[in-house]
Parts: C-alpha cells; sequence; structure tokens
C-alpha cells in the first residue's frame, strides 16, 4: 500500500462504498442496525440518477420523481437513523484480512471490520483519442448536465437503450437536432422510451452506423461514422456528441481481491451479498450486469446491510 | 454555503480583474444550479480556498448567468475547472474530480509562480 499509517486510523464496523440506491438503502439498514456505518459518496455521490430527469419505474411515486432530488431523500432517509455520510473516494484496499483497511483520497486510513461494495457502474466511452481530447468541449456522457450548452445545434446520441432515448428526449429542449446513432436496426430500449422518441420531431435515426471519430480542432465540429452494413463511412456536422452506449462496473479498485467476471462486475455467493472474502458484501450495479434498476440495487443494497450486521452479530461485535 | 466563505465569486463583468489580472493562481469552477455533479466540487472549493489562503483563488462562476466566459473558453460541460495563471489557461479537469488531485495541481501552480 501506500505511505499511509494504519496506527491511528479511524474504526468502524461497517463502512459502505458509494452512495446510489445500494449504497443508501444498506446506509439507511446498517444505520437502523446501531452499527454507525460510514458512506463514502465516491466520485458521483449520489449515483447515476444524479444526470438523470424524471425517474418513472420506481415504485411509490407514481407520479414520478427527478432523480437527484429521489437522491436526496434517500440520503435524508439514511441520515435521519445516524448514517455518516462523507465525501471521498476510495483509491486503495487491503481486503487481505478484517479489519479491512482502506485509503480514502490517497492519504486518508480507514479500519473496517465489515465493507459493502456499492460502487456502481460509471458511463462508457469508445475509447478513441480525439473523443477523450473533446471531453467537455462537445463530448459528454451526461445530458442533464451538459444539454443546456447546445441551445438551437446539432447534436447526435450514440446508443439505443433506454438511457440513449432518454438522452435524446431531453435534448430535444434546447438543440435544434438531435440524431441518434445507432449499430443496430433496431432499438434495445424500452417500448415506451422508443415510442417517445419515436414520436419527436427533431429525432432523426440513424441506423447500423458506429462512431469512427470524432473531428473538432477545440470544439467537436463533426462525427465520422461507418456503416455497418454497407462500410460506408460518411461525416455527420454536430457540435456535441452524447455517448448512452451503456456502463462499465466501477470495481477496478478491488481487482486484487474480489471475483469479478469478464466484464469487471462482482461475483457474489448464491442468494447472498456475499463475496469471495469474508466480511466483504457486494450490492447494487457493481455485481449486477442483467436488471440494473434503482429499485433492485436497492434491493441488494438492503440485503447487504442484513447480512454485514448478521456477520457482526455471529462474531459478537 | 459556508457563510464566510474564503472563495469569490466571479462574473462576466469581473472576471478580466479578479481572474485573468490576477497575481495569483486561480481556479475557477464552472457550475450551474442545475446540475447535479458539480454539488460534489462545492465543499472542495470551500476547502481549498481556506488551505490556499494568500497563495492562490479559489473562484465559482455561475454558467448560466455569465455565459460570456463560459462560452469565451469553450465550456460546454459543468462541472469544468480551468486553473489560470498569468492571464491563461494552464489546465483544465473535467468533471468530478478529488482534493488531493485539485491540490496538487494548485501547489505545482503556486511553486512555479514563487
Amino acid at each position: 500500500m501506500v505511505d499511509v499509517d494504519f496506527t491511528l486510523a479511524e474504526r468502524r464496523n461497517v463502512v459502505i462504498i458509494g452512495s446510489g440506491p445500494a449504497g443508501l438503502t444498506a446506509a439507511l439498514y446498517a444505520a437502523r442496525a446501531n452499527l454507525e456505518p460510514l458512506i463514502l459518496q465516491g466520485p458521483e455521490p449520489g449515483g447515476q440518477l444524479i444526470t438523470t430527469t424524471d425517474v418513472e419505474n420506481f415504485p411509490g411515486f407514481p407520479d414520478g420523481i427527478m432523480g437527484p432530488e429521489m437522491m436526496i431523500k434517500f440520503e435524508e432517509q439514511a441520515v435521519r437513523f445516524g448514517a455518516d455520510l462523507r465525501y471521498g473516494i476510495v483509491t486503495e484496499v487491503d481486503l487481505s484480512e478484517s479489519p479491512f483497511k482502506l485509503v480514502i483520497d490517497e492519504e486518508k486510513p480507514i479500519l473496517a471490520k465489515t465493507i459493502i461494495v456499492s460502487t456502481g457502474a460509471s458511463a462508457k466511452y469508445l475509447g478513441i483519442e480525439n473523443e477523450k481530447r473533446l471531453l467537455g468541449h462537445g463530448v459528454s456522457s451526461c445530458a442533464t448536465c451538459d444539454g443546456a450548452f447546445f441551445k438551437d445545434q446539432e447534436v447526435a446520441v450514440v446508443g439505443g437503450g433506454d438511457t440513449a432515448m432518454e438522452e435524446a428526449l431531453f435534448l430535444t429542449r434546447f438543440a435544434s437536432k438531435v440524431y441518434v446513432i445507432h449499430r443496430r436496426s433496431e432499438l434495445r430500449a424500452s417500448k415506451i422510451m422508443q415510442e417517445r422518441a419515436k414520436k419527436e420531431d427533431k429525432i432523426e435515426f440513424i441506423w447500423d452506423s458506429t462512431v469512427e471519430d470524432v473531428l473538432g480542432e477545440k470544439e467537436v465540429e463533426s462525427v465520422q461514422l461507418k456503416n455497418t452494413q454497407t462500410g460506408e463511412t460518411s461525416t455527420l456536422p454536430v457540435q456535441g456528441l452524447f455517448l448512452a452506449i451503456g456502463h462499465t462496473p466501477n470495481t477496478s479498485v478491488f481487482k486484487d481481491f474480489l471475483d469479478m467476471d469478464d466484464l469487471g462486475y462482482l461475483v457474489t455467493q448464491a442468494d447472498s451479498t456475499y463475496s469471495n472474502i469474508d466480511g466483504v458484501f457486494v450490492s447494487g450495479d457493481a455485481q449486477d450486469r442483467v436488471y440494473r434498476q434503482a429499485v433492485t440495487a436497492a434491493g441488494t443494497g438492503c440485503m447487504a446491510a442484513m447480512d454485514a450486521e448478521r456477520w457482526l452479530a455471529e462474531r459478537g461485535s | 454555503m459556508v457563510e464566510d466563505a474564503k472563495y469569490i465569486t466571479v462574473t462576466d463583468d469581473t472576471f478580466e480583474a479578479e481572474v485573468l489580472q490576477s497575481d495569483q493562481p486561480v481556479l475557477v469552477d464552472f457550475w450551474a444550479a442545475w446540475c447535479g455533479p458539480c454539488k460534489i466540487i462545492e465543499p472542495l472549493i470551500v476547502e481549498l480556498a481556506e488551505d490556499f489562503e494568500g497563495r492562490a483563488k479559489l473562484a465559482k462562476l455561475d454558467v448560466d448567468h455569465n455565459p460570456t466566459v463560459a462560452m469565451n473558453f469553450g465550456v460546454r460541460s459543468i462541472p469544468t475547472l480551468l486553473f489560470f495563471k498569468d492571464g491563461r489557461v494552464v489546465d483544465q479537469l473535467i468533471g468530478a474530480a478529488s482534493k488531493k488531485t485539485l491540490s496538487e495541481k494548485l501547489e505545482n501552480l503556486v511553486a512555479e509562480t514563487v
């Protein structure tokens, strides 16, 4: 580990890493069990929902609720029972034995009897050089953050899932034209989102196409497309490129200790949130390559807190 | 919001004087009220303003009310953090960042200045 001294480190029963629906539900349950959990909020406090608009599929909100507002409610509910929320990013771990060692922001040591991993997933990028160079200058993975900068301009969204539809629909509030670029000829998005997007006049679909390059000196000026059927390339002039091509689990910090699958999703033991390391529990999108919903994340967050509580009780602490 | 915050709030009107003509390095946080991830940066700016008092300036600029500066510097995503020295952008960070990253970048700029 980096030269961090653990002799006087803060000690905790439960440290929850991540503050999306999984982490905050785990926090709520652990706090109500008097475990005084510490929640490290990570680089995106509130998780993916912070960058969404209407959440219409979380039960209990018949009229829908804005993503950021819902996450504030999650937070308030956990804090009400004593959860300790803190800004901080776990930059290194040593999970060889309990108490586990965590380094926060490369400098602060924490010792945890149990850990609940709920680090979620982050937007995936295409992985081309110019995309990185133009990030923040027309390339974005968050329409709700950056859409307002594209008033009366033409933009493109890459992807064919619900996120892509949501981003495209949101962007129609500002942009004069929204192209949706998808590598197949049909969408993966839910029927209701597809219908909404197809009904919107400003949205135009570009099928069977991939983005080969993003061009522009200081800001995005166009994207280069390739038709996956004919192999033909073309240039589409746009000022913005929004990526909605899926997510990658945020699990790299655990790679030396926790079992994960080929895509980086953490592996849990059947019918539980137990990882391969005794005392480390995992929940939410970090271990879910199938469902990835706010409500399923909250469900596994609850499971992780209950597993951690029993684990501690069995060891008399 | 901290009451005796040590960071400064800059606008389209004060940007030239406060940032471009500053003797000290300046870190400008481009943000807006509707931006969720911007809220992560807020407490860091408050803390850094304290840590770097007298050595570097920490500034916040609301892009909704000050579109000119944001446009001039090609800011098309928030939060964006621009590091200024001697009237020029010398470094940038897009999106949330850890306090340590920001602190190190500022330390380096301060060291170069002396």
